[in-house]
C-alpha cells in the first residue's frame, strides 16, 4: 500500500471571511469540537510516522488557533514541510514573527480580486488593503510568496488585473484555480460557473503574463473541471497520496468526503496508521476494483482513477458511480446542463464587471450568491 | 486549457552556480529510506546520484566543480544527465542557476 505524502490539517472552520465559494461544509456546526493542541500535535506525529512529508495548514482560517505556531514547530522537528494557507487576517508582524521562528517554510495568500470593491464584497469583509499589506510583510520576511484566487464567475473578467497585481507584489507563484464546486461553492454553483466567453478570455491573459513573466512567477492555472472531457484525478487517486485531518479530528480521503456515506473514522478513536490502511473509509475506492463502467474497461482509468468520489455522490446520489464531469459518464447531462445554463446569452444575475475606482454599490448579483456564514470559534486554546 | 510545464532551461554551463531554491528542502525520508525533494505542492522522491547533485548545489560551487566533485566520488559521471537534471529542476523553480 503507498504511504501518504501530504496532510491537510484542517484546524479551524472559523474564518473572518465569507467567500460563497468556500468549500467547507455547509453543516459547519457538526464541526466545533475542534481537537486540542496536545491532539494536533499528537496527528503530527503518526502523520510522519506513516510517511507524510508535507503539511498543509488550512481550514477555515488557522490563524484562529492561537496555537498555530507551536503546531507548526512540532511540525518542523518533525521533518515536515510546512505550508501556511490562508485568507491573512490575522497576519499581524508580531505573528509573523512568531510563524517564521517556529520554522514555516511557507505562506499562500487568498486575493479575491485585483481591487477593493469586488475583493471585499466577494469576501463579504473589508480585507483586501490588509491582504496586500500581508503579502508585502510575507516577503519582507523572506518567504516565498504564493498568491490563491478562486476563480468564478464574478471575478473571471480581472484575470490580467489579478496577475498585474500578483507583478506588483512581486510573488514567486500565483494560482489561479477555478472553483471546485463543493460545500458552499455547491449551493452557489449557478452564479457562480463561468461562461466559455469568459474562460478563453481568462486563458488568454493566462498565456500573455506566462510569456511576460517567464523568469520571475510561477502561474499555475486550473480550468473548472465542468469544462473539460475527462474528470481530474482526484487526490491522485483516493486514499493513495493525500489524507486530510477536519477541525473535530474526522479524517477524510478528500477535504470534501465530509457526507460521503461511509462509516466515520476519527484520530479521537482510532490512530491515524489504522485510518489509513484499515478503515473502510479509505479502503473503499481505493485501487481500481470498485470501479463501474465505463471507468472499469476504460484506458484512463489509472490516469484519473475515475474522477471525484465526492463529485459523484454529490450529482448522483451514489459515490461509486464515474464522475459526471466525464463526457462518457452515464450521468454527464446533469453537468453539461449546469454549463448550458451558465452560457445562455443573457443571464438575469450578471452584472458588468467593476472597475477600479469603482464606487457602485457593491451587492451580490441580484442576490444569487450565499455567503458562506462564518461562526466564531467555542473557545480559545 | 493545459498546464504545460516551462521547458528545461538551457543545459547549465561549465561556470554557472547552481543552487537550491530558497522555498525547496532537501530531506532524507527515514520511512521510505529515500531521499526527497520538498517544495510546496510536490514531494519529489530522488536516486542517491540526484540527492548529491543537489547537496553540491550551494550556490557557491560553478557546475565544473561540481562534476569534478562527483567525478571524486562516482566512477562514471554523465555529464549531460546532470545537466538535464539541473535544468529539469531550474524549470520548476526548485534549482536557481546563477550565471554570473
Amino acid at each position: 500500500m503507498d504511504r501518504p505524502f501530504g496532510l491537510l490539517a484542517e484546524l479551524t472552520y472559523a474564518c473572518p471571511l465569507q467567500c460563497p465559494y468556500c468549500s467547507n461544509p455547509l453543516a459547519m456546526d457538526d464541526y466545533r469540537q475542534e481537537l486540542t493542541t496536545a491532539e494536533w500535535l499528537r496527528v503530527l506525529a503518526e502523520a510522519r510516522e506513516l510517511g507524510v512529508l508535507q503539511l498543509h495548514l488550512s481550514g477555515g482560517e488557522p490563524l484562529q488557533r492561537r496555537d498555530l505556531a507551536g503546531i507548526v514547530r512540532r511540525a518542523s522537528e518533525l521533518g515536515l514541510y510546512t505550508n501556511l494557507i490562508t485568507s491573512a487576517l490575522g497576519l499581524s508582524a508580531r505573528r509573523a514573527e512568531e510563524l517564521r521562528t517556529a520554522g514555516l517554510d511557507h505562506v499562500q495568500i487568498s486575493i479575491q480580486a485585483d481591487e477593493p470593491v469586488l475583493s471585499d464584497r466577494i469576501a463579504g469583509t473589508p480585507s483586501f488593503a490588509r491582504k496586500l499589506a500581508a503579502a508585502r510583510l510575507v516577503k519582507k520576511l523572506g518567504w516565498p510568496l504564493t498568491l490563491n484566487v478562486v476563480l468564478h464567475r464574478e471575478n473571471m473578467d480581472r484575470v490580467a488585473g489579478v496577475l498585474a497585481l500578483a507583478e506588483e507584489l512581486a510573488a514567486d507563484r500565483i494560482e489561479l484555480a477555478n472553483t471546485q464546486y463543493y460545500g458552499w461553492a455547491r449551493r452557489n454553483r449557478d452564479g457562480l460557473l463561468p461562461s466559455r466567453a469568459q474562460l478563453q478570455r481568462a486563458e488568454a491573459a493566462v498565456r500573455a503574463a506566462r510569456e511576460r513573466l517567464k523568469e520571475r512567477m510561477e502561474i499555475i492555472y486550473v480550468i473548472p473541471d465542468y469544462y473539460s472531457r475527462y474528470p481530474k484525478p482526484c487526490m491522485g487517486g483516493w486514499g493513495r497520496r493525500q489524507l486530510t485531518v477536519v477541525p473535530n479530528g474526522d479524517v477524510l480521503p478528500c477535504p470534501t468526503a465530509h457526507d460521503v456515506p461511509l462509516p466515520r473514522a476519527s484520530v479521537r478513536e482510532q490512530s491515524l496508521a489504522w485510518i489509513w490502511t484499515q478503515s473502510p473509509l479509505f479502503q473503499q475506492f481505493r485501487g481500481t476494483g470498485w470501479m463501474p463502467d465505463p471507468c472499469r474497461s476504460c484506458d484512463r482509468r489509472e490516469l484519473d482513477f475515475g474522477g471525484c468520489r465526492c463529485q459523484a455522490f454529490q450529482l448522483t446520489g451514489d459515490a461509486a458511480r464515474t464522475d459526471p464531469v466525464c463526457h462518457l459518464s452515464p450521468d454527464h447531462g446533469i453537468v453539461a446542463e449546469a454549463v448550458r445554463t451558465a452560457n445562455e446569452p443573457s443571464r438575469p444575475g450578471d452584472t458588468a464587471p467593476s472597475q477600479p475606482g469603482d464606487t457602485a454599490p457593491s451587492r451580490p448579483a441580484s442576490g444569487v450568491l450565499i455567503p458562506r456564514p462564518h461562526p466564531s470559534r467555542p473557545g480559545r486554546r | 486549457m493545459n498546464d504545460p510545464r516551462p521547458e528545461p532551461v538551457p543545459a547549465a554551463v561549465g561556470a554557472a552556480r547552481p543552487r537550491l531554491a530558497s522555498h525547496a528542502r532537501l530531506r532524507f525520508d527515514e520511512t521510505r529510506q529515500k531521499h526527497v525533494l520538498l517544495t510546496p505542492e510536490a514531494v519529489s522522491v530522488l536516486n542517491d546520484t540526484g540527492a548529491a547533485v543537489l547537496r553540491l548545489c550551494d550556490g557557491q560551487r560553478t557546475l565544473a566543480e561540481i562534476m569534478a566533485d562527483l567525478r571524486g566520488r562516482y566512477d562514471r559521471v554523465p555529464e549531460h544527465e546532470v545537466e538535464r537534471f539541473l535544468g529539469l529542476l531550474a524549470a520548476r523553480r526548485c534549482v536557481e542557476i546563477s550565471h554570473g
